[in-house]
């Protein structure tokens, strides 16, 4: 008798697990299959001076490196732009940028604006590295180590407690990484 | 006056989805069937209820213009799902690959169902075994009889 009533009860109570950990999931947030594989490699030429290439190689040359899609159309970006320009200044991580579908002269006059957190960013003007790497939605940050092996994805603006939670203890970790 | 609406409704949304997908030259009206079936196929990853065709997202058009170019560049099917897939992961196709992780999403339905189907057959037969009995005594069926014959009586005018 008692289970006719309870075997509702254990359904019901496994339904609502189900639907709260979906609740907190976020939908957005699509794995990426680029983690723990080599980033794809790109040359374009630098936002600031068309003469000069930014590539994978640069990265490569870092402990540690942040890779950071953005625009200057991006209003997330400019959430996220001064948290980047904080870590610059103190000089926690190298940061490159990807500058995703934007013209140049915004770009520059964005930089020049808010602050150049970038040892370089480079100029994906049509979008195509932006596909190698699979971006979906601006901003992206690439944790990237030594060997150019994309250690970490974060999708959207880097906020302080993603930094602190998750993506400062990945950086730190890299950076004792030896050989 | 509802159906007029709905049928109105209908034809705007199909003319704003003809609107969305950019024409396409393609001389090979095969490539361009295989063209329109890929990118009914392949998710758009910033609005993730449409496909490419569907979608009016700017992510959207650019894959739709690096799967026009895969075509046009004699690629086949699977290499340019392939290329997706190394990029933006399973979550782009529409109809995911079956593996490990995907057998709950394939199957899950088709167990629900059996488990479903396998309560039902129970919940029926046990209720047939506790049906009473359905015969009747001989008193019972007598008055049966005089019951009935008296209705009929009535019923005459």
């Amino acid at each position: 008798m008692t289970a006719r009533y309870l075997v509702p009860l254990a359904i019901f109570v496994v339904l609502l697990g189900f639907l709260a950990v979906g609740l907190k999931l976020d939908p957005r947030e699509v794995p990426s299959p680029l983690i723990d594989r080599n980033a794809p490699a790109f040359d374009l030429p630098s936002v600031r001076d068309p003469e000069r290439t930014v590539g994978l190689a640069d990265l490569r040359q870092e402990q540690v490196s942040l890779f950071n899609v953005w625009a200057s159309w991006c209003v997330s970006c400019r959430h996220e732009h001064p948290l980047l320009v904080e870590l610059s200044r103190r000089n926690v991580v190298p940061i490159y940028g990807l500058n995703y579908k934007d013209t140049r002269s915004d770009a520059v006059r964005w930089l020049d604006r808010l602050g150049d957190p970038y040892r370089a960013s480079a100029f994906d003007a049509d979008g195509r590295v932006g596909i190698d790497w699979g971006v979906y939605g601006v901003p992206e940050t690439f944790v990237v180590d030594r060997k150019g092996v994309i250690r970490h994805k974060h999708t959207g603006p880097i906020s302080v407690k993603d930094w602190e939670d998750k993506l400062l203890p990945i950086i730190r970790r890299l950076q004792a990484e030896k050989g | 006056m509802r159906v007029l609406l709905s049928m109105m409704l209908m034809a705007s949304s199909l003319a704003l989805q003809a609107g969305v997908v950019e024409p396409r030259g393609f001389d090979d009206p095969e490539r361009e069937a295989r063209y329109k079936r890929l990118i009914a196929e392949l998710r758009c990853l910033v609005c993730q209820n449409q496909n490419l065709a569907d979608s009016d997202a700017d992510l959207a058009k650019d894959l739709r213009n690096q799967t026009y170019s895969m075509i046009e560049a004699g690629k086949s099917d699977e290499e340019i799902f392939t290329f997706m897939v190394n990029r933006y992961g399973d979550f782009v196709l529409y109809r995911p690959p079956v593996k490990t992780t995907t057998y709950l999403l394939w199957f899950g339905p088709l167990v629900l169902v059996a488990v479903a189907g396998v309560a039902l057959i129970l919940l029926v037969r046990r209720r047939n075994l506790h049906r009473p009995d359905t015969q009747l005594s001989e008193p019972e069926q007598e008055k049966l009889r005089t019951l009935l014959a008296e209705s009929d009586r009535d019923a005459r005018p």
